[in-house]
């Protein structure tokens, strides 16, 4: 039986065919028995999960509805939910309870979902095979000898495997479309700005969006819907009215243009994954769109610009991890120095510590120009790229990885040659864009994801497209064997 | 540019990292090699671009000037590894 | 010593904003709460919250840089200032680096001999401010108070164009009266909302290079200022006559010892790694928001004391005495305009009410009384004595009858009678023939005495122009 979807369950809720608690039991019956193999998760809340799912059980039975009411779903552990442990995968914050709840978690609470757990992640997001957590890997559900990509990996094999409907993610460089992509789900990262980032735990600030990883791209419009929209605690989220996203899926495609851009399929590209992205641009031309080659020319400039941009960030967001307030405190420490230099090298994993070095680097005197402001500047020819490409075709689509899952062990001595995973990703966040990823077919029995990027703001618009390609094709509905 | 082993040395302290002498050549490497990748942004022409620090090109909001926080001394401090009579403690400053 | 040497000294003075709520956050400035009760998770760096900037403190910077003559940018930038100190939670204060929000300003001083000289300002830009760190001893620990953290600043950073330690006093009393004046600032130097780092250099006259300066930080007093530029002078210039060189430094003034010393944590050289603040968005000022500002803007003190002395025919010296607090000010101008008697206002005020405020710092003054004092006595009324009499009664007495009833029913109408005044004088005068004697042998105090006598017999109400006169006739 195919894993229900929120819009299924939500079916079966408002028809009092099932509980919000029994599908909560469910759902931690399963997290329970999956945990010693895909270790999806760092925190599983039982006791708060059931609590919950009474109480959306009462608030249906006074009447109340919604599509999200009762339904269990898993947080990214970058988000900060109060009074549970909040780790970012980090040994700098196990341990660590949240006074407060996200932007993010609050709206969902709002709109009564139910938090079963924290899923697992790259350390503070820092990573592209989930490799990097302190709590131990995760493992693909279509390979266990394989990445379930990153640094959303945790999120992304709880909703591959079924343990639940869908969890939350987030999205600096490709953190949620990668792992959809190699776990054969769908992933929505917003426009920037178009979710808080309030109580999101950050890691590059200009770059960092929150996002959903789900089974159908319907199921990414309902919560979208009810995550999006102005915070008044984010100077940098859009004041702007959230669409009803779930009304726009059924739009046809008759006309539509789609932009391929001929950077994507360079020789960078598995056969594979190249053919199975291909088969789903035919896909599209037969529900009625066209293609029209683009040119993304500064695509190349993408990584090597990230790679500065993303890690100066870092490196001054993570100063506030020094072992004062909160955090990994190095016991054995004598001085002012020791304490801030054991704290941070014993806190920090290696990868984080890298990152942490690299922006220092070229953020520091006499590189700032050379780097930092030569990233800048990039940035701004990446992002003119997309706004050019955009004048005449209303989506992008492209391959979302350039392989499909990787094994576990395979990249981690190469930091650059993780980096290239992100490839196809990482220009999006550069430019601010929605981007989304949809399974597509297979290569070599593993997943292979189809990106669509829309203009700043045009997230419906890739849910829309990614839904009618859905209502046409299968893939979305493979599973990996249990 | 070619990054040193002293260069190294002197970001980890900038960054407030511990780096025993016995790693420094690894991270060494990895970081030369990092840079060595991100140096590729040098040939790229950038005359007369406008550096980009947002993806938006949205101004600054401005919050009304209210006090809205109460005291949450004691919820916030339950993080803290050392706290005395409200304060937070470190090893000795000396300025 | 310091003969053969120019003095350079610039100052960056750190003004607390006058805010209800921090620059980034929604706590509470307030000063002196208990520790940490007044840090919430923004100011604390709590993982994944984030800044939202203050309109107020925006404002008030704003208010400064038209106050000066500034440029107020249309586009100003928060930048990351990145350096690890226990006082500073996240590891970086947000602070404005290339693009600051005030620049270009100058502004007027008046040196103890007269003359005036403009100093100019480079910039002002909004930042935050630092906790504090409390070295007293917890179990050989520092404790860290984060209250102040977040707390809005405007620096304002003045170029080198001052030239003696007075100078430089009398550059940051010039802006303390500002700041006081625009209400942006309280002024208060011992809580710290108001105090500066002064750098100074010494160079060869007539060199056109700037010398090797020092910073020393953190000076809260004019004289605390002072003293750590003179010691500075001295100091540098040993160096230099021994032939050492001056060490860029940042030092700390010792007001127990009364020296500067360079500062053990700011030992290696700082490399800050300012960025943009990716979580803030560039500020960005219209025209029509900069020209409702100018609009608010308070008359400020050096023209006020012109117009003072222009209109109302003020002395120099009084129109300075009335003008220093913002609220006397106020008060008078009150007063000058509601009795049409700006010069006996101006004398009251200065002789009286601020005399009680000085007692009294609290009081809150009944200007209806004032102003019916100030008409009465000018008009000759009543006597300057009765009039001192009442304020001290009904000053304070928001409840106080109306003047001019009092003054009847106390039968308190000054005796300008000539007739009346003159039987007083001669009862006086043969009262106190041993003092009329003494008078006419050449002790012309003793005039003093005789006239006190007059008023007393008078019971206040005596003309006292009119008695000086009586007497001297008939003394003469």
């Amino acid at each position: 039986m195919a894993s229900p979807t929120i819009a299924g369950l939500a079916r079966q809720l408002e028809a009092r065919e099932v509980s919000s608690h029994e599908l909560t039991q469910r759902a931690l019956d399963r997290i329970a028995a999956s945990q010693p193999v895909l270790n999806a998760f760092i925190t599983v809340t039982p006791e708060q999960a059931l609590a919950a799912a009474d109480a959306a059980d009462a608030r249906r039975a006074r009447g109340e509805t919604g599509p999200l009411l009762g339904i269990p779903l898993a947080h990214k552990d970058i988000f900060c939910t109060a009074g549970v442990p909040t780790t970012c995968a980090s040994k700098m914050l196990a341990g660590f309870v949240s006074p407060y709840d996200a932007t993010v978690v609050e709206r969902l609470n709002a709109a009564g979902v139910v938090t079963v757990g924290k899923a697992n992640m790259d350390e503070f997001a820092m990573g592209s095979s989930n490799e990097t957590s302190f709590f131990g890997p995760v493992k693909n559900p279509w390979g266990l000898a394989r990445s379930p990509g990153g640094s959303s990996g945790g999120s992304a094999a709880a909703v591959a495997a079924g343990l639940v409907p869908a969890a939350t993610g987030t999205d600096t460089g490709g953190s949620i479309r990668q792992p959809a992509a190699l776990t054969g789900i769908t992933g929505l990262k917003p426009t920037y700005g178009r979710v808080s980032r309030y109580g999101m735990i950050a890691f590059a600030s200009s770059l960092d969006q929150a996002g959903v990883l789900t089974r159908t791209a319907e199921d990414a419009a309902l919560l979208l819907g009810a995550m999006a929209g102005f915070d008044p605690r984010d100077s940098t989220c859009a004041d702007r009215p959230v669409p009803d996203y779930a009304a726009g899926l059924g739009a046809p495609l008759r006309g539509r243009r789609i932009g391929v851009p001929k950077e994507f399929f360079d020789d960078g590209l598995e056969p594979g994954s190249a053919a199975a992205v291909r088969a789903a641009l035919a896909e599209y031309e037969r529900l009625g769109a066209t293609l029209h080659e683009v040119s993304l020319p500064n695509l190349g400039l993408s990584v090597p610009t990230y790679y500065i941009v993303a890690p100066a960030e870092a490196s001054s967001n993570l100063s506030r991890f020094d072992g004062v307030r909160f955090g990994y405190r190095h016991p054995g420490a004598g001085s002012l120095e020791e304490l801030y230099k054991l704290s941070r090298a014993g806190g920090f994993g290696a990868e984080v510590q890298r990152r942490i070095l690299t922006g220092t680097y070229v953020l520091s005197a006499g590189y700032y120009d050379a780097y930092y402001l030569k990233a800048q500047q990039c940035r701004r020819l990446i992002a003119d790229d997309f706004r050019r490409a955009f004048g005449s075709v209303d989506v992008i689509a492209g391959p979302t990885a350039p392989a499909p899952a990787f094994r576990l062990g395979e990249k981690v001595d190469d930091p650059v040659q993780m980096y290239l995973n992100d490839i196809y990703t990482i220009a999006v966040n550069l430019a601010g864009l929605p981007g989304l990823s949809i399974p597509c077919g297979f290569s070599g029995g593993l997943p292979v994801g189809l990106q669509l990027i829309g203009p700043h703001f045009e997230e419906g618009r890739l849910l829309n497209f990614a839904h009618q390609y859905q209502q046409a094709t299968g893939w979305h509905l493979r599973e990996p064997a249990a | 540019m070619s990054l040193t082993e002293k260069d190294v040395r002197h970001i980890a302290h900038l960054a407030r990292i511990a780096l025993p002498d016995a790693e420094l050549p690894a991270v060494a490497a990895k970081l030369a090699r990092i840079v060595g990748f991100v140096d590729q942004l040098q040939a790229a022409d950038t005359t007369g671009v406008a550096p980009m620090a947002h993806p938006l090109d949205e101004r600054q909001r401005l919050r009304a000037d209210v006090v809205t926080e109460a005291d949450q001394r004691a919820l916030l401090q339950q993080n803290a590894a050392a706290v005395d009579q409200g304060l937070y403690l470190v090893p000795r400053v000396i300025e | 010593m310091s003969g053969n040497w120019e003095v350079v000294i610039g100052l960056e003075i750190h003004a607390q904003l006058a805010t209800k709520s921090k620059i980034f956050s929604g706590a509470a400035t307030a000063y002196g709460a208990e520790p940490n009760t007044q840090a919430c998770l923004v100011d604390l760096g709590y993982p994944g919250v984030l800044p939202v900037l203050n309109a107020e403190a925006v404002r008030m910077a704003v208010t400064f840089g038209l106050a000066v003559g500034a440029a107020v940018a249309p586009r100003s930038v928060f930048a990351r200032k990145n350096y690890f100190y226990p006082d500073l939670p996240k590891g970086y204060q947000i602070s404005q680096y290339e693009l600051p929000i005030v620049h270009d300003g100058a502004l007027t001083i008046t040196l103890d001999d007269g003359a005036q000289k403009s100093v100019r300002i480079i910039r002002a830009h909004l930042e935050e401010d630092a906790g504090k760190s409390l070295h007293e001893n917890f179990a050989g620990m520092t404790g860290i108070d984060l209250n102040r953290a977040g707390t809005p600043l405007v620096e304002i950073v003045s170029a080198p164009d001052l030239r003696s330690a007075k100078e430089a006093v009398a550059y940051m009393k010039a802006i303390h009266e500002l700041v006081r004046y625009l209400g942006i600032c309280d002024g208060n130097m011992q809580e710290g909302s108001f105090r500066c780092d002064a750098n100074v250099s010494l160079r060869r006259p007539g060199a056109e290079k700037l010398g090797t300066r020092t910073e020393t930080k953190n000076l809260n007093s004019f004289r605390f200022l002072e003293r750590a530029i003179l010691f500075e002078i001295g100091r540098q210039a040993d160096v230099l006559e021994s032939g050492g060189q001056v060490v860029q430094e940042t030092r700390l003034y010792d007001p127990d010892r009364d020296e500067t010393r360079a500062m053990r944590s700011k030992e290696e050289a700082n490399d800050y790694r300012y960025f943009p603040d990716p979580d803030l968005l560039p500020v960005e000022l219209d025209a029509a928001y900069i020209e409702a500002v100018r609009a608010t803007l308070p008359e400020l003190p050096v023209a006020k004391r012109a117009r003072w002395v222009r209109d109302f025919g003020l002395k120099a010296e009084d129109a300075e005495v009335l003008s220093q607090e913002p609220a006397v000010a106020a008060l008078y101008e009150r007063l000058a305009a509601t009795t049409g008697r700006p010069g006996p206002a101006a004398n009251f005020v200065r002789m009286e009410v601020l005399a009680l405020l000085n007692r009294t710092p609290d009081a809150v003054i009944n200007e209806t009384v004032v102003a019916d004092l100030v008409r009465l006595s000018a008009d000759g009324a009543i006597s300057r004595a009765s009039a001192k009499t009442l304020f001290e009664e009904f000053g304070t007495d928001a409840g106080a009858p109306a003047m001019g009833a009092v003054v009847d029913q106390r039968g308190l109408k000054q005796i300008s009678d000539t007739g009346a005044l003159e039987r007083i004088v001669d009862d006086v005068l043969a009262a106190n023939p041993d003092q009329v004697a003494q008078y006419r042998a050449g002790k012309a105090k003793v005039m003093g005495f005789l006239v006190g006598q007059v008023m007393k017999a008078s019971a206040g109400k005596a003309n006292a122009a009119q008695v000086n006169e009586l007497l001297a006739k008939k003394l003469a």
